[in-house]
């Protein structure tokens, strides 16, 4: 008992530091803004589509877990759902990015769309009324599942009753569905179209692995985290810690397998139209973070996940997430900052506040929800026996 | 003669168990005993029980890296050598070596030839295919492949003696205990 008590208390601890760091971080960023509003929206733009990833990346894995059973999603079954539970703040966080759109998106610009034949041809789909209608479907998709994922978990765990987990199951596969049309056009809307002369039909599936990639990092993380004390220590065997290293390859590998295919069409093809997104990222500092992701997101991971005994390490497993979340964020950096600053990298005060502000929002939200429920699911018939044979 | 009767070859000593976690610790206990020479049969894998044998990482993992290095490198080079040196083909105004065209195939010949490694090395390392084994002489060992668990002591262990060992294995309390002739 006097173990869950500090655990508690030092839940509430880090919940209460994040939050304060964020707000200063989000204060600071907007006092910063007010001077550069172009680069504030742009900053706004990067911090908000890499936290979006979270919430929506643990539900759908969630419902590929729903879909296919297995002891390795005990452990992290709760940190997926707490992360789901964060839907609400971000879509909170949306509504600031409205103001900026007319800063951001070139095809906002009558004048620019009338002198451009192919803005003129995409307008029918890039109009703001047409922008924002598809934004509220996305969303209102994404809070149907999200509720539903957690009001049905929640009653499993008061009532016990089997059926739910065929319901679950039952709705996890249309679900996975609509999560892949919303994120894939949600991905085109917000960041293909930053550049709206380039298009690639991958481009949804490789922001969709991203999504989910940083959102099964975080959840080892945290379950990772909490395996120090009881309940979650018992549920966290090498072995399940093993089976998740091998999905964290395996999505290290498919995010590597979809980033080439893309580059290898692109490349292949050689079109006017599709080259300059590549011309652009990988030249001058841009071709550097190119260098770096390639071995931090793909060369790296895949070569420590191949061992054994990092996977069946929960700490170094942990610690290994804990960076693939880090490098998550540049990956994203790669693919939204080139379309404003077409020469390179350029630091900005702005880009470091808002992912920071938003993150220290973020994770108290997120601690919160995780501790409003017990860390473990209690009657999921899938996880019956899980916990029997743990020394 | 009687003393070529006496020292009758054998393989090693078997016990037979009821039950996985009867042979994970009787075979712990062999361990701590002394015997290094141990080796246990299960229909079923068993959590924990390889490291309670003392097995040890073999060199199958580097077989299988190098294999997939080879595989890569002469991946690469069947295509550089045919597109750079032998026919060179200008395709779309692209130099003559393309290296991401090349990756797709680089890859396939990486796994190809890892995968071929990880098979048969995986044979060759264990000795598979074994049409005979010692141990197919004790009658009851059609059993290892059903509902029943085995500990073996072989012969060759240092501490290995016929009736000491034989005492050990009953200390286990197993289901029994048999000789394997070689």
């Amino acid at each position: 008992m006097m173990a869950t008590d500090t655990f508690g208390a030092r839940f509430d601890r880090t919940q209460r530091r994040a939050f304060i760091l964020g707000i200063a971080a989000l204060i600071l960023a907007v006092l910063d803004g007010l001077r550069a509003p172009e680069q504030f929206f742009r900053s706004y733009l990067l911090a908000f589509v890499f936290w979006l990833g979270f919430p929506l990346g643990c539900a759908a894995f969630l419902m590929v877990h729903h879909l296919t059973g297995g002891f390795w999603g005990l452990p992290i079954r709760r940190p997926l759902e707490a992360g789901t539970r964060t839907l609400p703040l971000l879509t909170a966080l949306a509504l600031p990015l409205l103001l900026g759109l007319s800063r951001l998106y070139s095809w906002t610009h009558s004048d620019l769309v009338a002198a451009d034949a192919a803005l003129k041809f995409k307008q029918p789909y890039l109009n703001l009324p047409f922008f924002l209608i598809r934004n509220v479907i996305y969303f209102a998709v994404w809070w149907t599942l999200v509720r539903r994922l957690n009001r049905w978990s929640d009653e499993q765990d008061r009532t016990g009753d089997p059926l739910l987990a065929a319901r679950l199951e039952n709705m996890s596969g249309p679900g996975l569905l609509l999560y892949g049309f919303t994120v894939t056009f949600f991905s085109i809307d917000w960041i293909m179209s930053l550049e709206p002369h380039w298009f690639s039909t991958i481009f949804g599936m490789i922001f969709m692995v991203l999504q989910v990639l940083g959102a099964l990092a975080l959840a080892i993380l945290v379950a990772g985290l909490l395996s120090q004390r009881e309940p979650v220590a018992s549920a966290v065997t090498p072995d399940r810690f093993n089976d998740l290293g091998n999905l964290v390859l395996t999505f290290v590998m498919l995010w590597a397998y979809l980033a080439f295919c893309q580059f290898l069409i692109i490349w292949a093809g050689d079109l006017i139209q599709e080259i300059p997104w590549y011309v652009t990222r990988a030249q001058g500092g841009w071709a550097i973070v190119a260098l770096v992701m390639i071995f931090l997101s793909f060369a790296t991971p895949f070569y420590l996940l191949l061992m054994r005994p990092i996977k069946r390490s929960v700490q170094t497993l942990a610690t290994l997430c804990g960076a693939l979340i880090v490098i998550n964020f540049l990956n994203v950096y790669w693919m939204v900052v080139p379309a404003f600053e077409k020469s390179g990298p350029r630091f900005y005060l702005l880009d470091l506040l808002l992912p920071m502000g938003m993150g220290g929002i973020w994770v108290a939200t997120f601690l919160r929800q995780l501790k409003s429920r017990p860390l473990l699911p209690l009657h999921d018939p899938r996880f019956e026996g899980a916990l029997e044979h743990a020394d | 003669m009687p003393d070529v009767m006496a020292t009758k070859r054998i393989y090693g000593l078997v016990a037979e168990f009821e039950s996985p976690d009867q042979l994970l610790s009787a075979a712990r206990r062999t361990r701590e005993a002394g015997y290094r020479s141990v080796d246990a049969f299960s229909p079923m894998p068993i959590e924990g029980l390889a490291e309670a044998v003392g097995f040890h990482s073999t060199r199958l993992p580097l077989v299988v890296l190098l294999a997939g290095m080879f595989g890569a490198g002469g991946g690469f080079f069947l295509q550089w050598y045919a597109n750079v040196v032998s026919f060179p083909l200008n395709v779309g105004g692209k130099p003559f070596n393309s290296w991401p065209a090349f990756v797709p195939i680089t890859f396939e010949f990486t796994i190809l030839c890892a995968a071929l490694a990880a098979a048969f090395g995986m044979l060759a390392l264990n000795g598979l295919p074994t049409p005979y084994h010692p141990l197919f002489n004790v009658p009851r060992f059609v059993m290892a492949t059903r509902g029943r668990f085995f500990l073996c002591i072989k012969a060759r262990d240092k501490k290995f003696h016929v009736d000491a060992s034989r005492q050990f294995l009953e200390s286990l309390m197993p289901f029994g205990v048999y000789e394997a002739e070689l």
